[in-house]
């Protein structure tokens, strides 16, 4: 469990990291927290010969919160999230999705960007991403394009980033207030990925669902938005009927793996009721 | 891939020394520093026998690279007790109330604790299972360590009304 | 004895002896990051050794090209089977009886196996250098199914014995077949089954698991060429016996081998064996005249050194309709991977496995075991349990549920009729076993009573209506263990390792100035032996335990014996503890004598001092007379104050208990919560209160884990699945629950002090306390057993199959 050597770049800049990208082209990897990152180094299932520490660059750290519009730098680690008061007041489910991603030391280096840019699909922040409709805002030689995370993410550690782009930060539309939200997230145990999780935001006006968004943790290669769960909910009084068939709607897009969480009709299984509990818990917090 | 200087304040000394890039920060301070009460017990940060303090948060230091850690002020279980040997509050409550069996976890389970209740002064019985969930203890069944966090943060309360 | 005055009270508490809660002594070092472990070892010139290990379950090896790694800077030697042939050390006894490949020889048997061993002047260029071995394989056929490991077709996985029809334990009727072994009266339990009013049968596995101690395995061997000496400091349950086999193997003298157990972070089996990296690591220092440092990483923990269980039990029980049982059967198929490497007495390959009939009175039974090799990693050890005996209890204890759903009885009640009774002991069990002594229906009903049982289980029959009607998705399930132990071995008449006789030692030095020093032959994993052994001696010698230094593990100075698991540390070494403390006190009684100018028969021990009878004013504290056992002449006696024991034991020990757990499942998710746990231990004569109380925590844990989650498993391939921390279940706190203890006090008539062992009662007796109420949880609906572990996915499927997931 050592991992391959390297040389240790430290750059202050975002100007700087693109340039050390791009010159060590194809064989340099960014490095924000390397919880990720780093257990992969060291079982020399990734060999970069060059790291580009973030740290530093002062402008990828910081969240910013309007009445439109949350922005949180690449390099926010999930503590820095969960500490955040004025973002939970208007987007509380950042902070329960966090609480229930690792463990402390894991989230006090672990960073958002990092989360959300490696593709690794048991990670619990691609799916919020989602769900909330987030914009990434990558930056390369090319200068600066916004993909959104809906269509982010392609396969198991393959996304739409560019080898020599890095993610800077994500914008979150925020949410309307007085927004329910949940993440419900089973797992064998702290520190563990989902065997199947969901997140759930919906807005009830007069009995009746004015928005829904619904998305799915580690039931596919890649998070899932859950589109036509949230159409069920759309309109309707979310009733039974509508939960069961946001419920079936999430679970027919699931394809998850088999493994020591459990063969993948369980999880498929385990993914609807997550979804059916993340509808109830976030009903029971609507405004 | 040559070796580069390697600074950091570690238990309130200053240090400095050559290490490859890719040493763990956990290495450095066993081998190099010569610190070896944070431990080694899976690598692949799950269990949280290396935790030290870094910048004043916990971390698994056998998932640090020694550059990230360049410039940091670290904190080890070494650094915990006073510099007379007075044992920290914490330590005293982990012998106090056995919360600790082969030791192997020790250093790691008291360095967190000793962070948390920095974090949270009055952690609940919840708040303390929760704020230990990074550190795998395979002796105690926990059950102790709470109880010896509990005290602890009750020794520091009273500690600290008085001053 | 005297009325106790306060004076008395007051000298009785300052020795913090028997009984006293007694903080521990090795927590300071602990506390301040201060231990000693094998990985903190640093010496001079020390080199790194890392292994090349196998990708395959099953290959044969073409070639192995080493040349890529030696030419990596800082690569010392890069050893093979080839390399270690000529000192014939490429195969290593194991401790039943089998050999072991040190390093694979023309083919690998289990993933992860050990293929070449890098030797390097750090770990990170040994990890470099491990990368470019290149081995070439030709992958072979992998047997992973251990029900058809004796098929005719089963492929031929040793080939080193292929051709060896006699085993260890007898003759052998299939390549891989390892031994058959039984015990008892099978005829008669034929006949029982036969003429039974009632019979139940259920196939029980117990799955494979791994005792993970937080701190892996490892050495660090040090060869001094000019003195011929050769150190081993490493992760050694059993010091002494590990220097013999060194001295056999390497043809060492065994004075010219010292074996040190530095402070060892957890063993609960695992570091029982000895494993290719004691004797590749052995092997390089002797070659380079350096010393060598080899610690394992968790992967290579979990895939490589000893595994646990894998047992697939076969029990069968025949009773009256009043719920008699009247006869046990039993037949075990136990998978032992690629060698033989259980850590069993010799003469019982199955351990102790014929304590099945655990705590019930049952009058004829029979075991049949037969052991096979399959394309895993080699092990068997006892998993915080004596050998083997955590998979009896488990069998009978679900065995004896199954039967209550089949009598629709009561499990408590059924447990109950058939416990044996206080007044049978000392009890002979139909598997031959003497049970030393026990209060059984005390200790269960006290039990029962703690957690108002029938209050469960009327909330239960609530719950189960209020399921019926759809009000509720969650089930609430009723766990009963009532298990016995056998531990402390043993009485070297029938147990031995490798020949070597199971008793143990103690050899104390009492100081001129009234302090004490004592030495073992065993070793703690965190058992804390230096505070309790030191009550044992300061109850029986008088001295403060603060005044006496208790040391174990270093094989230059302790006097030998063989080591510490099967919860044999305070049957045997704390007896022999004692008993070195009453040769103390036999000359102490002299030396007060001839100062007191009296009889011997004229004087009585006080606490910490010989008085004369009805003169308590006249005395002599073991203070006083340490000093004049070195300082002052006494006709007819030598100098000194000094004393060696080694105690070998009549019996074992038998400690038991009762458990009860409650459990509530969400039957949508297969998510069991805990909700309560009450854990009743009889482990006799109580040393430490605190120290016991925590061992129960430890060990309720790991059965939590083991039966709610661990299993190592392989694929179709050999590929080994679970091999981590991320899938192998450690609960963290969140998932622990609160543990209540409690506990009734039988002493062991035959133990010096009455003492019998509690380590390793909670895994025995919490792993079917688990089980049982899950499967209890289940039981209205028709299910009699499902198999461990009780995870998410499997509980839930569990509940599929019964057609409650709708």
């Amino acid at each position: 469990m050592i991992s391959a050597a390297f040389d240790y770049h430290r750059p202050g800049t975002l100007g700087e990291a693109i340039g050390l990208l791009t010159e060590h082209d194809g064989t340099a990897v960014v490095i924000a927290g390397g919880h990720s990152l780093i257990p992969m180094m060291k079982l020399r299932m990734a060999t970069p010969e060059h790291l580009v520490d973030i740290q530093d660059i002062a402008e990828l750290s910081g969240i910013a919160v309007s009445s439109d519009m949350i922005e949180i730098g690449a390099t926010v680690t999930q503590s820095d999230l969960i500490a955040s008061d004025e973002l939970f007041s208007v987007c509380p489910i950042l902070r329960e999705t966090s609480l229930q991603t690792a463990d402390p030391q894991i989230r006090n280096l672990g960073t958002i960007g990092g989360n959300v840019a490696n593709g690794d699909p048991g990670n619990d922040m691609p799916a919020i991403m989602q769900l909330l409709d987030a914009d990434y805002i990558l930056q390369g030689t090319g200068g600066t394009r916004t993909v959104k995370a809906r269509t982010f993410y392609e396969a198991a550690f393959f996304t739409a980033r560019e080898e020599g782009e890095i993610l800077t930060s994500i914008r979150i539309p925020t949410p309307p207030f007085g927004h329910g939200h949940s993440y419900q997230k089973q797992k064998r145990k702290v520190g563990d990925y989902a065997t199947a999780a969901a997140g759930v935001i919906l807005t009830r006006s007069a009995g009746t669902c004015t928005s829904a968004s619904v998305a799915l943790t580690n039931v596919a290669d890649t998070p899932l938005w859950a589109e036509a769960a949230a159409k069920a909910l759309l309109g309707s009084d979310l009733g039974a009927e509508a939960i069961g068939e946001a419920v079936d709607a999430a679970r027919a897009i699931t394809e998850p793996a088999s493994d020591g969480r459990g063969p993948a009709d369980y999880r498929t299984h385990v993914a609807g009721i997550m979804v059916q509990r993340a509808i109830q818990t976030a009903i029971s917090r609507v405004a | 891939m040559s070796k580069t200087q390697v600074n950091m304040t570690v238990n309130g000394n200053a240090v400095s020394a050559l290490a490859e890039p890719r040493t763990l920060l956990i290495h450095f301070l066993r081998e190099e520093m010569n610190l070896t009460g944070a431990h080694i017990g899976c690598e692949t940060s799950h269990c949280g026998a290396c935790t030290v303090d870094l910048n004043g948060k916990s971390v698994k230091s056998c998932t640090v690279f020694v550059g990230q850690a360049q410039g940091a002020e670290i904190t080890t279980i070494e650094g915990i007790a006073q510099e007379d040997g007075t044992l920290h509050p914490v330590q005293e409550a982990f012998r106090e109330h056995h919360g600790l069996q082969c030791g192997f976890c020790t250093p790691g389970m008291i360095t967190r604790a000793w962070r948390l209740l920095q974090e949270n002064p009055k952690p609940t019985e919840e708040e303390i299972r929760y704020g230990i969930s990074g550190n795998l203890c395979r002796c105690t069944g926990y059950q102790n360590i709470v109880t010896a966090i509990q005290a602890a943060a009750a020794d520091l309360s009273i500690k600290e009304a008085a001053e | 004895m005297n009325a106790h005055t306060s004076a008395d009270t007051e000298r009785v508490e300052k020795l913090q002896g028997l009984g006293s809660s007694r903080r521990r002594v090795e927590d300071a070092r602990f506390t301040q990051g201060k231990g000693n472990y094998v990985d903190d070892i640093k010496l001079p010139g020390m080199l790194f050794g890392d292994f090349v290990r196998s990708p395959y379950g099953h290959a044969r090896i073409k070639s192995i090209d080493k040349k890529a790694a030696l030419a990596v800077p800082g690569v010392v030697a890069v050893l093979t089977a080839e390399d270690l042939k000529p000192l014939n050390l490429h195969y290593m006894p194991t401790l039943a009886g089998d050999v072991q490949a040190v390093l694979a020889d023309e083919k690998v048997l289990f993933q992860n196996q050990e293929v070449a061993f890098v030797v390097a002047e750090n770990r990170y260029v040994a990890a470099d250098a491990v990368d470019l071995v290149e081995v070439e394989y030709d992958e072979l056929p992998a047997l992973v199914d251990a029900f058809r490991a004796m098929d005719g077709n089963a492929p031929l996985l040793r080939d080193d014995i292929k051709d060896k029809k006699e085993g260890a334990h007898g003759p052998r009727r299939h390549h891989n077949h390892i031994f058959h072994w039984e015990e008892g009266d099978e005829a008669s339990v034929n006949r029982a089954l036969a003429d039974a009013e009632v019979t139940v049968e259920e196939l029980i596995s117990y799955q494979r698991v791994h005792p993970c101690p937080l701190e892996t395995c490892g050495c660090v061997a040090s060869m001094d060429k000019v003195n011929g000496k050769l150190t081993l400091w490493g992760t050694f349950q059993a010091p002494h016996a590990v220097r013999t086999v060194a001295s056999l193997i390497t043809n060492i003298p065994e004075h010219n081998i010292r074996i040190v157990s530095p402070d060892i972070g957890g063993g609960f089996g695992n570091k029982v064996g000895v494993y290719p990296g004691y004797i590749c690591a052995a092997v390089a220092s002797i070659v380079t005249g350096v010393p060598i440092k080899w610690v394992e990483d968790r992967i290579e923990n979990l895939t490589a050194t000893a595994f646990a269980r894998d047992y697939h039990m076969t029990g069968r029980l025949a009773a009256k309709r009043d719920g008699t049982i009247t006869g046990l059967h039993c037949h075990v198929l136990a998978d032992h991977g690629a060698f033989d490497a259980c850590a069993d007495p010799t003469k019982f390959p199955a351990g102790f496995f014929n304590i099945c009939t655990g705590s019930y009175d049952i009058p004829v039974a029979y075991v049949g075991v037969d052991g096979v090799y399959t394309n895993k990693a080699p092990g068997g050890v006892a998993y915080r349990c004596s050998f083997r005996v955590t998979e009896a209890a488990y069998l009978i204890e679900r065995m004896i549920d199954v039967l209550a759903r089949k009598l629709d009885m009561d499990p408590a009640e059924l447990r109950l009729k058939n416990l044996i009774r206080k007044e049978q002991f000392p009890y002979t069990s139909a598997l031959g076993w003497e049970y030393d002594s026990g209060d059984y229906h005390t200790a269960m009903n006290k039990a029962l009573e703690a957690v108002d049982y029938k209050t469960l289980r009327n909330e239960q029959a609530r719950n189960r209506a209020a399921f019926d009607r759809g009000e509720t998705r969650s089930l609430m399930g009723i766990g009963i263990a009532h298990f016995t132990e056998i531990v402390g071995a043993g009485p070297i008449k029938n147990c031995d390792i490798l020949g070597l006789g199971m008793f143990d030692s103690c050899e104390i030095r009492i100081h001129p100035t009234g302090s004490a020093t004592a030495r073992l032959g065993t070793i703690s994993q965190g058992q804390g032996h230096a505070t309790t052994f030191a009550q044992i001696l300061a109850t029986e010698i008088g001295i403060p335990a603060d005044d006496i230094t208790l040391e174990e593990g270093d094989t230059d100075t302790a006097p030998y014996g063989l080591g510490t698991y099967g919860s044999r540390s305070t049957p045997v070494a704390g007896a022999a503890t004692a008993m070195a403390g009453r040769k103390i006190r036999a000359k102490a009684q002299m030396i007060a004598a001839y100062l007191l100018e009296v009889h011997e028969g004229d004087l009585e021990w006080d606490v910490d001092r010989f008085q004369v009878k009805g003169n308590p004013e006249a005395h002599k504290t073991m203070k006083e007379i340490a000093f004049s056992a070195y300082n002052q002449a006494i006709p007819g006696l030598e100098p000194g104050l000094e004393a060696v024991s080694y105690y070998d034991p009549p019996n074992m020990t038998y400690p038991f208990g009762a458990y009860v757990c409650v459990v509530d499942i969400d039957v949508d998710t297969g998510v069991t919560d805990i909700r309560s746990f009450y854990a009743l231990d009889d482990c006799g004569t109580r040393i430490n209160p605190m120290i016991i109380e925590g061992q129960v925590h430890g060990g309720l844990t790991e059965a939590l884990a083991i039966a709610m989650g661990q299993e190592i498993s392989y694929d179709e391939i050999g590929n080994v699945q679970g091999g981590n921390l991320m899938d192998f279940f450690l609960p963290t706190a969140v998932e622990t629950p609160f543990w209540q203890t409690d506990h009734t006090t039988t002493p062991s008539p035959h133990h010096p002090i009455g003492a019998k062992g509690v380590g390793e009662s909670p895994n025995v007796g919490g792993v079917p306390a688990f089980s049982n109420a899950v499967n209890d949880a289940f039981a209205h609906k028709g299910l009699t057993h499902t198999q461990m572990p009780h995870d998410h996915w499997r509980v839930w499927k569990t509940a599929q199959r019964l057609g409650l997931t709708g």
